[in-house]
């Protein structure tokens, strides 16, 4: 990735940062993402589809002789058939000249049956096979990528978690208090999850990117000047050479750093959460989480 | 005149000053030599110590360092700026020539030009990419002399990490899989071959390495395909060999390191960053990416060869020589393409051949590069809780625990990434930057086949622990100093001026002392792309150096 995503990534380090990560792209599940960098703009994803009645039939066929090896989602089955939707082989066909041979027999040594089909229903296959693959999402994603709604998030003991919780959390939160409901704030259990453990501010979300809530808490920074004057405020930027900050006032002002000197010292409304976080072990995790479940 | 004229009366006379200029291109020969006035090659020179002879700059002078010039680089079609200052277009200088060639129809090249590799300076010019774009830049001034621009067919457009050049060749990757090959003088096509799939769904973004009448080429791809380097010829564009990271053939050495021969050859392995080049052994010594699919199951319990580890090749063969696994089957998407560095220095009280590498996992390595015998593995990174230990070969051992779950695994993002780390001989530290985060990495697909490319997770929940510059002992593998920065580092130089160069993530290119990580000298440029480089013309050392889309090019005063 670049260096600017690289910035970006560490400033909210909550991306899972692919490979090779491309340029920003709307998540992008369908067919059509034409534009550099938008997504998959592979050959399978932006090749014009066969006609419906095309597609209709090779789904009939697939259903009928190909699914019970291959998956009812291509993605390969219980019998043996590979993943279709990574086959090199498919990939590189274009209409059929490539699968319709491995359909006629090429392959039986290597478990692949026979069929006794026409050229118009291998094309239909093939066809469909493609129609499928278009499906693929960002970086080798499978269709449907945005899956797991049905998943149990919520595996950990709620007694447990509010043990843990009175010992570890209850110094600053209260669950009669500040956090009452937040469980009706944060319905989805891995939005609640990740809200309590990253001290919230809009930094709960997950997916890749996500940026920070403009109505978090700010850092704040004091600089204690030469002459023993104090300059306070929100900040902009710092960095080894200059600190930045927007006074009270709304003044902006920049102070020029050498070593040490001038004194500045930085407020971040989150580093409790930074102290606490990396001692936590995922049980505990789980734990606070279906006890702030509870909190409806 | 019309402006159609003045472009042509422009290329015309421009080629004239080229011929005379670029005689003889870059001798692969010359590329043999230690880092000095030149930048031959990614890493400047083969041993990817990014460590430059030049000390003209150095802890005294450096505070004098100033701006000589800066030019931004417009990618596409658009205006080219050739101008200096910024290619506001004063001071009349004429557009560079836009050289379009490529397959597509040009609607897909979107974005402006991102600059996350090297570039090269040869006979006093600079020869630079971005995704679909190449350009010859005059090294004293900033001039752009021309432009080639690429109509992609598609592709994942990652960063384009630079060009390769062998006499008056240069080698361009592009993201629909074509090796370009262009006139260095003109910046026309000579011509392109297919390097890898397309329609396999590679995308290609590798620089080139040239190694005599070799030129390495590496690609890229996300949908379970396997990794392969190849070497074609600098002339014909021929291939020579092709070297697979997977194995692709039943009873090949390493398939029962998969759950079956299908799984090894949908494994990954891409080779997406250059390695470096010992010429006394004739081995190219590379890493390899992370095993497909990234982070489920679906790959057996293995370790997934030769995913995730450095491996070296013979460059006149393409047939492996050793290899080491510096993640064993992988589940973070963590690749070990970092740049390698090979460095002839003391271990145990004799000198010893070594290679060095810092991988995306937070583990530092040094091997012996001749045999790959392993002598030290250190950690880095201030939140680095994937693995339990090592194993007795020194690998560090993947804690299942930490895979991404379905109700979720605290662990800690990548520590560090592709922008290459650097080595000083002067004080036998290895320079990389270190990023911090932990996060919930959840798993979406519980799909018992396993998922595909980087499908099946998600994470949220992120915390960051800040970035910095940091210092490793290749004796020992510890941290010898750690320098917080507020944003994440560049990529590094340094050089015999004992200065370490590198972007803080703030928008500074700085100037550290190499032996405590203290800020000597900076310039605000905005975000500094892949690394600082340096080079020498007429006595003077340049200092380059990309803040955002601009190049900087700073000189003493
Ligand atoms: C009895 C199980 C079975 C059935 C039914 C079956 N296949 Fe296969 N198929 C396989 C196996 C096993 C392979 C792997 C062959 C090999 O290793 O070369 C395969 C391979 C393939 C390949 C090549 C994949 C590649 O990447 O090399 C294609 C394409 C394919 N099948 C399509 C189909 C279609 C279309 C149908 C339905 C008309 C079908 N198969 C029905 C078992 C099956
Ligand atoms: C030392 C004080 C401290 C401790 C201990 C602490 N927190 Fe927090 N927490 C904070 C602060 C301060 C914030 C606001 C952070 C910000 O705005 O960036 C916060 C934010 C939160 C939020 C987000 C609230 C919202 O509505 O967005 C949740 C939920 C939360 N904490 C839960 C917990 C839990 C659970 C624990 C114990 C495991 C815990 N905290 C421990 C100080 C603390």
């Amino acid at each position: 990735m670049n260096i600017r995503k690289l910035i970006a990534a560490s400033a909210c380090a909550m991306t899972i940062v692919a490979a090779q990560t491309p340029p920003p792209a709307n998540p992008q599940n369908g067919r059509g993402a034409r534009g550099g960098g938008r997504g998959p703009n592979f050959p399978q994803q932006t090749r014009p589809l066969a006609a419906p009645e095309v597609l209709a039939r090779g789904k009939a066929l697939y259903g009928v002789h190909c699914s019970a090896c291959h998956g009812g989602d291509l993605r390969g089955g219980d019998q043996g058939g590979p993943n279709l939707l990574r086959s090199m082989l498919a990939l590189g066909d274009q209409h059929g000249e490539l699968i319709g041979p491995v359909i006629l027999g090429s392959r039986q040594d290597k478990g692949m049956p026979a069929f006794n089909l026409l050229a118009t229903d291998t094309t239909a296959l093939a066809e469909y096979i493609h129609s499928v693959l278009a499906l693929v999402g960002r970086q080798g994603s499978p269709p449907g990528g945005e899956g797991g709604a049905n998943l149990k998030i919520l595996v950990g003991n709620a007694e447990a978690g509010k043990a843990f919780f009175d010992g570890k959390c209850a110094s600053c939160h209260s669950i009669s208090g500040d956090l009452k409901g937040i469980a009706t704030k944060f319905p989805e259990p891995r939005t609640l999850q990740n809200t309590w453990v990253s001290g919230g501010a809009g930094r709960g979300r997950g997916g890749r990117g996500g940026g920070e809530d403009p109505s978090a808490k700010p850092t704040t920074v004091t600089v204690t000047l030469g002459d023993g004057r104090k300059v306070e405020g929100r900040l902009v930027r710092i960095d080894d050479f200059d600190v930045s900050l927007i006074q009270s006032n709304g003044v902006r002002q920049t102070i020029a750093r050498e070593g040490d000197a001038p004194k500045v010292e930085v407020h971040d409304p989150n580093a409790a959460h930074k102290a606490l976080v990396p001692t936590l072990s995922d049980k505990d995790m789980h734990d606070v989480t279906a006890y702030l479940a509870t909190n409806k | 005149m019309t402006p159609m004229k003045k472009v042509l009366l422009s290329i015309s006379s421009l080629s004239l000053f080229l011929q005379g200029q670029a005689q003889n291109g870059l001798d692969p020969v010359d590329i043999l030599k230690p880092l000095s006035d030149q930048w031959t090659t990614y890493s400047g020179d083969y041993s990817g110590k990014r460590y430059s002879a030049l000390a003209q700059i150095n802890q005294t002078t450096v505070k004098n360092l100033g701006l000589a010039w800066v030019t931004r680089v417009t990618a596409g079609t658009g205006p080219s700026g050739s101008a200096p200052g910024g290619g506001g277009g004063r001071g009349g200088g004429a557009s560079a020539p836009i050289i379009v060639g490529g397959l597509g129809t040009g609607d897909l090249n979107t974005g402006g030009a991102r600059f996350s590799g090297s570039i090269l300076q040869v006979n006093g010019i600079l020869y630079l990419s971005s995704p679909d774009n190449a350009w010859a830049v005059d090294a004293r001034d900033g001039t752009i002399l021309w432009h080639f621009y690429w109509k992609t067919r598609g592709g994942t457009h990652t960063g384009n990490r630079g060009l390769g050049m062998w006499h008056n060749n240069l080698y361009l990757e592009t993201h629909d899989d074509m090796l370009v090959c262009l006139d260095a003088t003109t910046g026309r096509e000579k011509w392109h071959k297919e390097i890898a799939s397309f329609d396999q769904q590679y995308f290609s973004s590798m620089a080139p390495i040239v190694v005599g009448n070799h030129v390495l080429v590496g690609t890229g791809n996300d949908l379970d395909a396997p990794g392969f380097l190849q070497s074609f010829d600098p002339e014909t564009g021929d291939r020579q060999w092709i070297h697979y990271t997977v194995p692709m053939n039943a009873g090949d050495p390493g398939v029962d390191t998969w759950a079956s021969l299908d799984a090894a050859r949908h494994g990954g392995a891409q080779v997406w960053i250059p390695g470096s080049y010992d010429p006394e052994t004739h081995l190219y010594i590379f890493g390899t990416g992370n095993p497909t699919p990234a982070y489920t199951t679906g790959r057996g319990e293995g370790d997934n060869l030769y995913t995730c580890a450095l491996v070296a090749v013979n460059v006149d063969t393409g047939k492996m020589a050793w290899y080491y696994q510096t993640s064993p089957h992988d589940t973070h998407d963590w690749d070990s393409t970092e740049t390698p560095i090979l460095v002839d220095a003391p271990f145990h009280g004799a000198m010893r051949k070594l290679v060095l590498t810092a991988t995306r996992n937070g583990y530092f390595f040094t091997l012996d590069r001749v045999s790959g015998e392993h002598l030290v593995t250190g950690k880095f990174g201030l939140v680095n809780n994937w693995a339990s230990g090592l194993d007795s070969q020194g690998r560090p051992k993947r804690d299942p625990g930490k895979d991404a779950t379905v109700p979720g695994s605290l662990v800690n993002g990548d520590v560090t990434n592709y922008p290459p780390p650097a080595y000083s001989p002067d004080t036998g530290f290895f320079y990389v930057p270190e990023n911090n985060s932990l996060r919930i990495s959840y798993l979406i697909d519980d799909d018992p086949r396993g998922s595909m490319g980087l499908g099946g997770t998600m994470g949220g929940g992120g915390l960051s622990f800040g970035s910095a510059l940091i210092a490793l002992d290749y004796k020992t593998g510890k941290v010898a100093w750690r320098h917080m920065l507020s944003g994440g580092s560049s990529g590094l130089l340094t050089t015999a001026g004992k200065l370490l160069f590198g972007g803080d993530g703030s928008g500074n290119v700085v100037a550290y002392d190499p032996a405590s990580g203290k800020p000597i000298w900076h310039s605000r440029i905005g975000s500094v792309g892949n690394a600082p480089e340096t080079y020498m013309l007429d006595g003077h050392q340049y200092l380059l150096a990309v803040g955002d889309d601009q190049l900087f090019a700073f000189v003493l005063h």
